[in-house]
């Protein structure tokens, strides 16, 4: 597949790298003695768990790193050019270092929404990195801007160079990213995490469109990912960092089909075990033919735009439509979809947060909110109903009260349905807290003191708090790193067995819905695309964009490359001309 | 954008005629009426009205009229004549009285907006770019003496110091010699002169507060990716400073300007006295004491209106710095 130049010469050599960030309680040591090379048209993937400081490591390269973060040992040498340039020796702000940031090396970054300043023009913000370095005048930047934006695959750069950042979709905003960072065809490009926000559709575009930009323009790649099989897909090395070291490095082949380290093989455990059904799941399958719990019909949700006195309104925006399903008792459903395809809405509807246009809710549980219509519950009847119903947040961070303990957070639903109060409060909160694998002395502890996936139990434990039927989870494992992703996916299965729930479990993440759940249901533009058996629908889906969207999942093994050879949805759709293929 | 602007220029129409109805209303609002206020103030000087000349002043000023057609009266000579009423406290005309002292304040209110941001910008950026050094701690310190020390009180001792130190007496805006003078250079000079205490007085509160905002919000924007993009451009430290964080820390005191605009005829009315300038905030202050109706609901309208015009100049140089503003 490679078919990058013979001169793989070294562009790039970092040896001994350590950076401290010493703060009030201590230094803590973020980067410690790592050693890398990155060569001419490779890429080097640098992967680890959030906290591995492979963000930092990537950052001391152009001394970037975020105060009061410094680089304490170590050397980074620049070898293009006439002479070798050492680059921790150049002071962070001094002139030299400008000259190769955005010159020799560029950088893309994870967050293309906020990566663009919104009140400058993307044409603008790529002119200045190219008058910048380049010296020319800004009529010759801007005819270089076009090229690039071309270069990159945005369409029609004449008519939307002089755009705002804002009315650029997120793959487009992360394109414009790109065409900044190769404004002045730089030697390296360090890329972190720079599809981690994106739809897997939209990712697959972007990895193809840096691995063929490497090819033409020779450039190594430097890929910080979490991600194990974007590393599979597009790396020809991989260095694994866990806690500031590189603990495994090596050829691609290597690590993924005979890794050494611990670690390695500990991360590549948690990736492949969501690669299939949980074994957990399969025990208590549960056919469809058990009772029905929740039904919904012909959902819909139309949002009007705009109005007001001197303003047409706009037509709806149809954001859910005619969504109908039944969910059984016992059974976890999926609820898959790219951002904007209506997914997070049908949650909210049925959880009545938000209100539907049109369409039926039926809730048919065995405890007291009995069999009901759900859109037509009074305030009081779906406090019941909220009871048997509940929701597990995205973000384990913001969806915490920082003022409140664990004690308060979990014991909340219960004060507030004045179900229990003092020492029973705090012998269920207890309880609650060893359901989801927590001790019962942290409940006096504040939110901040737990690591992301500990947040997740706590939020976890809050909504079992009322012993609920139905449990709607809501991207609630896409903020979490991978190994810690299937402890809380095993968790909510575990929890399933012994309280019988059932779960509605909405995601973009394939590989977590075909762990977790027994049936998925693919949304696209507010629609139902196709319904079905999770495995079916994981490995021969009926419908083409199911096709697209499974193919253009990363698959975590470097000898059977999925997305690179994936079916493009929109190519099939319209019969436009697709990018040209890779190889 | 034009659209944008047409809008809101006709966004402002209901609300002006809104705003002069309870203004009208307020002047309505004490028992009697002009000429009643008139006839008093006669019988208490010893003079007595005839009744048919006092029938003659009401049908002159249209007081028999329903209410609604007194409005009208009132905001036609306004509109079409310039035509405030007259004062009753002064005797004179309210538009005489109005148009130099509003003169005199837009100068001094202008002299202190500027100088509040001339000096608070830059320390502002200063105190949130080196956040924790000495200068942001001697600013942060200065910035709170200023906020914490009434107005009034530094007017009083920088009077005092002036007097004492320089010799210069800093009562009024002019030197006797130039009081009714017509405008001169040597009119403009003193003029100038007597500026500065009365700026630095008005500006220290503002420039404190400034200096506190402009942090804060310069320290919001510095470490947006944003930020980090730039300065992987390549981009200097300072250039960059200023083109991308600056900018977007900017829109939060563009938003201000709507409220400074009506704080020219209201504001500062305690320094105005301590310092006696001749500036619209004592004399709404004594219009209002003395149930000087008309002056009172001129200057209410006055302060009504520009806090529209404020309102929508904010709005308009919002618009003009943000596109998502101007896109939305």
């Amino acid at each position: 597949m490679t078919e990058t130049s013979n001169d793989n010469s070294t562009v790039l050599s970092v040896t001994g790298l350590s950076v401290d960030f010493p703060l009030q309680r201590g230094v803590v040591h973020a980067v410690r003695n790592v050693s890398f090379d990155l060569k001419r048209g490779r890429t080097l993937a640098l992967v680890g768990e959030s906290g591995s400081g492979k963000s930092v490591s990537a950052r001391s390269l152009i001394q970037l790193v975020e105060s009061p973060g410094r680089i304490v040992a170590g050397e980074v040498r620049l070898l293009t050019g006439d002479t070798p340039v050492e680059i921790t020796r150049l002071g962070p702000k001094s002139p030299l270092i400008r000259a190769i940031r955005g010159r020799r090396i560029g950088l893309i970054f994870q967050e293309p929404m906020s990566a663009l300043s919104p009140l400058h023009t993307i044409g603008d913000q790529i002119d200045e990195a190219i008058q910048l370095h380049l010296h020319v005048e800004k009529a010759e930047a801007r005819k270089r801007t076009i090229e690039l934006m071309r270069q990159v695959e945005i369409p029609a750069p004449e008519q939307i160079v002089d755009r705002y950042s804002f009315e650029y979709s997120g793959g487009m905003r992360q394109r414009v990213c790109i065409a900044m960072a190769l404004a002045c065809d730089p030697e390296i490009l360090i890329a972190d995490e720079p599809t981690t926000a994106l739809d897997v559709t939209t990712q697959a575009e972007i990895l193809d469109l840096i691995k063929r930009l490497q090819q033409q323009l020779g450039m190594a790649v430097l890929l910080i990912t979490h991600d194990m099989g974007i590393v599979a897909e597009v790396a020809e090395e991989v260095a694994v960092m866990c806690q500031g070291e590189i603990v495994e490095s090596g050829n691609v082949d290597n690590i993924f089909h005979a890794p050494q380290h611990p670690y390695t093989q500990r991360l590549l455990g948690a990736t492949l075990k969501l690669e299939q059904a949980s074994e957990l799941r399969l025990d208590t399958a549960t056919g469809s033919g058990s009772k029905l719990i929740l039904s919904v019909r012909n959902l819909c949700k139309h949002f009007e735009q705009g109005g007001g006195w001197f303003r047409k309104k706009t037509p709806v925006v149809k954001a859910v439509e005619d969504v109908s399903f039944d969910l059984h008792r016992g059974e976890n459903l999926g609820i898959v979809g790219e951002s904007g395809s209506g997914k997070t809405t049908v949650g909210r509807m049925i959880m009545r947060i938000l209100e539907p246009t049109s369409g039926a809710v039926r809730y048919t549980g065995d405890d007291g909110a009995g069999d009901s219509d759900v859109l037509k519950l009074t305030k009081s009847e779906l406090k019941r109903y909220h009871a048997a119903v509940r929701l597990v947040f995205q973000d384990p961070f913001a969806s915490l009260n920082p003022r409140m303990t664990v004690k308060q957070i979990v014991g909340d639903p219960l004060m507030i349905n004045k179900i229990s109060r003092g020492r029973p409060l705090q012998e269920r909160v207890a309880e609650l807290l060893e359901m989801v694998g927590l001790s019962a002395d942290m409940m006096d502890r504040y939110p901040h003191a737990f690591a992301g996936g500990q947040r997740q139990r706590v939020g976890i434990a809050r909504a079992l708090a009322l012993e609920p039927r139905v449990i709607i989870a809501d991207e609630a494992t896409s903020a979490l790193d991978v190994s810690v992703r299937s402890q809380i996916l095993d968790l909510l299965l575990d929890l399933q067995k012994r309280l019988d729930l059932s779960f509605i479990f909405i995601a973009h993440d394939i590989s977590v819905v075909r762990y977790f759940c027994d049936r998925v249901l693919v949304m696209r533009q507010g629609r139902v695309v196709e319904v079905g058996d999770a495995e079916t629908i994981c490995t021969a889906p009926a419908e083409p964009y199911t096709q697209a969207l499974i193919s253009a999942v990363p698959n975590p093994d470097p000898r059977n490359k999925r997305m690179l050879h994936r079916t493009r949805f929109n190519s099939v759709l319209a019969g436009k001309a697709s990018a040209a293929p890779i190889n | 954008m034009l659209t944008y602007v047409l809008k809101r220029v006709l966004f402002m129409i209901p609300t002006l005629i809104a705003v002069s109805i309870v203004a009208f209303v307020l002047i309505q609002l004490p028992p009697g009426d002009f000429v009643t206020t008139l006839a008093a103030q006669m019988s208490q000087m010893g003079d007595t009205i005839d009744p048919t000349t006092l029938a003659m002043l009401r049908e002159q000023y249209g007081l028999n009229e329903p209410v609604w057609k007194q409005y009208f009266i009132w905001i036609s000579n306004i509109l079409l004549h310039g035509d405030f009423g007259r004062s009753f406290d002064w005797g004179v005309p309210v538009s005489e009285l109005i148009w130099d002292r509003l003169g005199l304040t837009l100068v001094l209110s202008m002299t202190a907006l500027i100088f509040t941001w001339v000096v608070a910008l830059p320390i502002g950026i200063y105190s949130a770019v080196k956040k924790y050094s000495v200068g942001d701690y001697v600013a942060s310190f200065m910035a709170f003496i200023g906020l914490a020390i009434p107005n009034f009180l530094l007017a009083l001792i920088l009077m005092y110091l002036s007097y004492r130190f320089l010799g210069i007496s800093i009562d009024g805006l002019f030197s006797r010699e130039y009081a009714d003078a017509p405008w001169s250079w040597g009119k403009a000079l003193d003029l100038g002169q007597h500026l500065i205490v009365p700026v630095i007085v008005l500006g220290t509160s503002g420039t404190a507060a400034l200096v506190r905002i402009m942090r804060a919000n310069l320290l919001d924007e510095l470490y947006k990716p944003y930020v980090t993009t730039a300065r992987a451009k390549g981009l200097s430290e300072w250039r960059l400073i200023f083109r991308y964080p600056v900018r977007s820390a900017m829109n939060p005191f563009v938003s201000t300007i709507g409220w400074t605009l009506p704080e020219l005829v209201s504001g500062a009315t305690v320094t105005a006295i301590v310092l006696n300038l001749p500036t619209t905030g004592p004399l709404l202050l004594r219009s209002l004491i003395a149930q000087d109706v008309y002056l009172a609901g001129a200057m209410i309208l006055m302060l009504s209106v520009l806090t529209i015009i404020g309102t929508l100049i904010s709005d308009l140089l919002l618009a003009w710095l943000d596109p998502r503003v101007r896109y939305q």
